[in-house]
């Protein structure tokens, strides 16, 4: 890896800060870049313009507001969940990025079954939401986790089965050879940019990115959420920071999310006509990475700010009868094609 | 669900053209709606509420004004003068003296009866709107200061074709 012999301990702080940096900085950028800028030239606004040039110090002073706020807690709230749930669902982040490859050697764990991790771990944040809508004592609470925890389940299969596509045309589960089976595809004997999954898994990645829209409870699908009807959903009677981590938590997710999406279907931290092993790629993989991140999340706030929400027997329905049904036939196309060449 | 498909292309391209726009630079035609305020100001309308002003001459102190606010934010406290008669060898007049005109903005809701119940134009909307104060108290504007806003008072547009116009 580098000439230096990092200890264990070493490379275990320098992990805990690099995944700490990875969570933080595609948030940071997704708020500030799409959530005050984008919406509001949407809208004819400017967004925040007076904290810094253009607003850009704001997340700061936002971050200042919520920590000067009272940390309050439900009289009858069951104070251990309440307070554990929003550890619950950060920690599944954090996970999430474990499994991300940054460059050759840039990658917190090197899973040989990295996407099926990440997807594992991605699931588990539904833990923390349900714990959230329950501990809170607060029937909106109770029924945004219950639509949140219908949700997220019914969300999943389609994204784990649109993986399967890929998984099955790189061979591998892991997401380094995911990587490599991309620069070293070819379209029809050419190989000059590879052979990035989005072309020949098209239907996968879109179907990957509504079901990643509805596991973030964006827009489109934002019932458990949905504040004429339910204030905040499970995160009503959060209050100061402890909202602030789940407001962070939901766009670190949307991060993790892009992260995979790029990973799976952009060919992750690869650059055409870069040889997979150059040791400068490490420094290079991850702002390759970050840019294909940034405009994945791109088109998730953008679908997030243009559309009204589905109703929840619609939002159902969308995924078990149109999703996974053309999820199913995707994999079964893409293995008959598999076995077939 | 095909059916669908156009109209869910519709949305997206509307928000990216709002989008587009607004990027635009101003002379090239685009921008936000947004006007920055206390780097840049707009120009009120002609006839926004803003301010009450007073002209102290005309004022009679027949209270009209006071007994038909709403809010009771108008204080008048007034006394009688002899004044030297019209024609000489006529009876000394009797003339009403302001002392005291005070509106409270704090109270007042800009509701306009006083303007328009005023018998003898001693009322006047200004647009003027920069007048906050950090201390509640200091909303209270005197006769002084309500007769400095006659300056910012406009002139009045004609109400119709060949119709009289409101003397300042």
């Amino acid at each position: 890896m580098v000439g230096v012999v990092v200890p264990y301990w070493g490379q275990s702080i320098f992990r805990a800060v690099g995944v700490a940096v990875a969570v933080l900085i595609p948030a940071g950028t997704a708020v500030y870049l799409y959530l005050f800028k984008m919406v509001s030239f949407m809208q004819s606004r400017l967004g925040p313009m007076e904290a810094g040039p253009y607003g850009s110090m704001q997340l700061f002073a936002e971050v200042g507001k919520f920590l000067q706020k009272e940390d309050l807690h439900p009289d009858n709230a069951d104070r251990f969940i309440f307070k554990a749930a929003i550890f619950v669902v950060f920690l599944t982040v954090f996970l999430v990025y474990l499994a991300v490859p940054f460059g050759p050697f840039a990658v917190f764990a090197d899973y040989s079954t990295g996407i099926f991790f990440a997807l594992a771990v991605s699931s588990v944040s539904v833990l923390g939401i349900l714990m959230a809508g329950w501990s809170s004592a607060n029937k909106y609470s109770l029924m945004g986790g219950l639509r949140a925890a219908g949700q997220l389940i019914a969300y999943e299969l389609p994204m784990i089965l649109a993986v399967m596509g890929v998984v099955i045309q790189a061979s591998t589960l892991n997401m380094q050879g995911i990587v490599a089976a991309q620069k070293n595809g070819e379209i029809f004997g050419w190989g000059g940019i590879g052979s990035p999954y989005v072309l020949t898994q098209f239907v996968a990645f879109v179907i990957f990115l509504i079901a990643a829209q509805a596991e973030l409870t964006q827009t489109p699908f934002d019932m458990p959420i949905a504040e004429s009807e339910l204030v905040a959903g499970y995160m009503t009677e959060y209050s100061g920071f402890r909202f602030l981590l789940f407001f962070i938590a939901e766009f670190a997710s949307a991060g993790a999310f892009a992260a995979l999406a790029a990973t799976l279907f952009l060919g992750g931290w690869a650059l055409p006509g870069v040889p997979l092993d150059a040791s400068y790629m490490n420094v290079i993989g991850p702002i390759v990475l970050f840019t294909k991140m940034l405009v994945l999340m791109g088109i998730i706030f953008f679908v997030r700010f243009t559309y009204p929400r589905f109703r929840e027997d619609q939002l159902q329905r969308f995924a078990w009868k149109f999703l996974i049904p053309i999820a199913l036939i995707n994999i079964m196309v893409t293995a008959c094609l598999k076995v077939a060449f | 669900m095909a059916k669908l498909v156009p109209g869910v292309l519709k949305g997206l391209g509307v928000t990216f053209k709002e989008l587009a726009h607004t990027v635009t630079p101003k002379k090239m035609g685009g921008g936000a709606a947004t006007v920055q305020y206390p780097h840049e100001k707009e120009a009120p309308p002609l006839r926004a509420r803003g301010v009450i002003a007073l002209r102290e001459v005309n004022c009679t102190v027949c209270m009209l004004c006071a007994r038909s606010c709403p809010d009771w934010c108008i204080y008048i406290e007034g006394h009688k003068e002899k004044a030297p008669p019209r024609r000489p060898g006529g009876k000394p007049r009797t003339v009403s003296a302001l002392d005291r005109f005070d509106i409270d903005y704090a109270l007042c809701m800009y509701c306009g009866i006083c303007v328009e119940v005023c018998p003898f134009d001693a009322l006047f909307w200004s647009p003027e709107y920069e007048y906050s104060e950090p201390h509640i108290a200091d909303l209270l504007h005197d006769k002084d200061k309500l007769g400095e806003w006659m300056e910012t008072v406009p002139e009045a547009p004609e109400l119709e074709a060949g119709a009289d116009k409101k003397k300042k």
